[in-house]
């Protein structure tokens, strides 16, 4: 059949078929990046770790652990109690603190202090910590992490770390 | 009478000429099956009408519950408490949730033990796998938007698992919780893959799973010495339903219908007399008296989880789903011919047995989770320690106070991660005792680290003192 383009058709259909799905997968990508990107938008977010102060340092006994309740550095106002995070704090001596994470390093359960028997045990799987976070017994198999603590101007800041993900 | 009738009949054409559907859909409904399904095959339908029930609930708790990590907590109070009906509408989805999942597991032994995945039904069987686990994650995700304590720590206890992947486990935590924290995002993500994301995609597969239930046509009761074969199948499943074919309606769907409705009966008489699940404390990751666990679907894994062997769990937590969904994937493109009746497949009943066994054993673990620390555990009564011995009185509390008791039971007090210590004396010497004491075991702490050697001593005295005889 004739072709008023003069064009073969076969060669017409096979070039509008594929500027078809190109133009359709173009148009779909249009709309997907974005909305993906979006949703995996505050995975990506680098962590920003924000100091929080949780008191003067008199207020902490030397040898002493307690839970410090701080905000997490993401806190909006329509979060809240949910961005609240806990950590356990420890004055070693009478310049030194170190802070726990409060998540377990097997699934992330919160490990309670256990002040007259100075260990940390967890609720979901009896993970048991020492007091200065190494594995007592149970399935971890890493120590507690670590927030960074540091004194300033009489005041004992603690730093809002990640929730620690073990891989 | 004779022309509302006639007119009715008028306005039905009328619709029928501009839609065309009359004609398919009776053919749907018509469409011929097997003369002898019975019982077994109405899994199926209940569990589609499982997910409707599921959706209109959902979508009428979506018209108050508020998806805000600051408010879902309030609102869902509101919802239980105050808004009309609340209660019952939020009972009826989780009750219809826990439907769900059992009649998925049920519609999935079925096809398993009838052999009905075979040829030429792989695709349907596959479809059904990917609605298993659309479904699991649908139980999950909404057990987080409840967005009490266990909702929070179900979302970090998720993530920590899927940590344990290689390479992508870092993002894929984060991602789980939608950032480094539990927060805003956290919630409003789950949110919008349990309302949105995930039922879209559900239904899409139950729609090509429907498709193929009818493309195919329902498979025939299984028959001893009448193994599928590829090159015949087709034809001789044709030639049966020409020769005996019964319609589906009413002849066969008259027992998904009695099946369905006492199904929706049961959910909804147990919503009414049970109530809504109480919610449990509020979404504050920073209370620590917590005692996280699933909701009952996913208690046996949560077992599971606390017996993995030491060392293995690295490994284990993320190659067992991947190989579970792998299996079941696989099965029917390894299996995918050959006798289908049971009674020719001698491993199909033991495997289901097997399956059952294991998760009823570890979901009684679950329930009983003999490895959680009892925080509650109160002092050893005077009663228990039954001693004038300074000592023994000593080391009795101790027992206590250094958390022994936590973990194991005296005379009925204490925890159940260890060995029961009511007549420790009749089984162990003093020095045995002084040495597990001392140097602990994989799940129990070296307490030379926390106790001084008096400490040790009074424990001895104490645990020396435990015997049958005393303990009654």
């Amino acid at each position: 059949m004739a072709d008023p383009h003069g064009v073969e058709p076969v060669a017409r259909r096979r070039f509008l078929t594929r500027i078809s799905l190109a133009l359709g997968a173009g148009a779909a990508a249009l709309a997907a990046i974005p909305a993906v990107a979006y949703v995996i938008g505050p995975a990506m977010k680098r962590d920003v770790e924000l100091w929080r102060d949780v008191g003067p340092v008199e207020k902490f006994e030397v040898g002493s652990t307690v839970q410090v309740i701080i905000d997490s550095p993401a806190a909006t106002d329509w979060a809240g109690v949910s961005e609240r995070m806990g950590a356990w704090l420890r004055r070693v001596n009478a310049t030194d603190f170190v802070a726990f994470s409060i998540n377990c390093t097997h699934l992330g359960c919160p490990v309670r202090w256990m002040a007259t028997a100075n260990l940390f045990m967890c609720p979901c799987h009896g993970g048991v910590f020492y007091a200065d976070g190494r594995v007592a017994a149970g399935p971890p198999e890493q120590p507690l992490a670590h927030h960074a603590v540091r004194v300033s101007a009489g005041r004992v800041e603690v730093s809002t770390r990640p929730i620690p993900i073990i891989s | 009478m004779g022309t509302a009738r006639r007119q009715a009949e008028r306005l039905a054409q009328w619709f029928d000429r501009r839609l065309g559907l009359a004609g398919p859909l009776r053919a749907i409904v018509k469409h011929k099956v097997p003369p002898d399904t019975g019982w077994g095959y109405v899994f199926g339908s209940a569990t589609l009408a499982a997910f409707l029930l599921q959706v209109v609930t959902g979508t009428a708790l979506a018209t108050i519950y508020v998806p805000a990590a600051g408010s879902a907590y309030q609102s869902l109070e509101f919802i239980s408490h105050q808004a009309f009906m609340g209660g019952l509408v939020r009972a009826l989805h989780y009750f219809g949730a826990s439907a769900m999942i059992i009649l998925v597991g049920l519609h999935a032994i079925r096809v398993f033990v009838t052999g009905s995945y075979k040829f030429p039904r792989e695709v349907n069987w596959i479809s059904g796998v990917m609605l298993l686990g659309l479904t699991l994650f649908m139980g999950f995700t909404g057990q987080v938007l409840r967005w009490d304590q266990d909702g929070v720590w179900s979302t970090v206890v998720a993530a920590e698992q899927a940590g344990r992947v290689p390479f992508i486990g870092h993002a894929l935590g984060t991602f789980i919780l939608a950032g480094g924290h539990i927060g805003t995002a956290t919630l409003s993500h789950m949110f919008a893959y349990h309302v949105f994301v995930v039922p879209a995609l559900i239904g899409g597969v139950i729609a090509l799973h429907l498709y193929l239930v009818l493309h195919h046509g329902i498979s025939a009761p299984p028959k001893v010495g009448q193994p599928v074969d590829p090159a015949t199948e087709t034809a001789r499943y044709e030639r049966l339903i020409d020769e005996t074919g019964v319609p589906f309606w009413p002849d066969a769907a008259w027992r998904d219908a009695l099946f369905t409705f006492l199904v929706i009966l049961l959910v909804f008489g147990v919503a009414v007399l049970l109530g809504p699940k109480p919610l449990g404390k509020p979404p504050d990751p920073s209370i620590i008296q917590a005692q996280p666990r699933p909701d009952w679907y996913l208690l046996w894994y949560f077992a599971v989880l606390a017996e993995l062997p030491h060392g293995t769990e690295k490994v284990l937590i993320w190659m067992m789903p991947l190989v579970a969904g792998a299996v079941l994937l696989l099965l029917p493109v390894v299996f995918g011919r050959g006798e289908r009746h049971v009674r020719r497949r001698p491993w199909a009943i033991p495997v289901v047995a097997a399956i059952v066994t294991t998760v009823g054993v570890f979901w009684r673990l679950g329930v009983l989770a003999p490895w959680s620390p009892d925080f509650d555990a109160p002092a050893l009564p005077p009663s228990v320690v039954a001693s004038s011995d300074s000592l023994v009185i000593r080391g009795a509390g101790l027992f206590h106070t250094r958390a022994c008791e936590n973990c194991h039971l005296v005379g009925g007090f204490g925890g159940r991660r260890g060995p029961d210590l009511t007549t420790a004396g009749d089984r162990m010497s003093g020095a045995e005792i002084v040495q597990w004491i001392e140097n602990g075991g994989y799940n129990m702490p070296a307490f030379s680290e926390v106790l001084t050697s008096a400490q040790v001593d009074a424990l001895r005295a104490f645990l020396v003192s435990r015997h049958a005889e005393a303990a009654r």
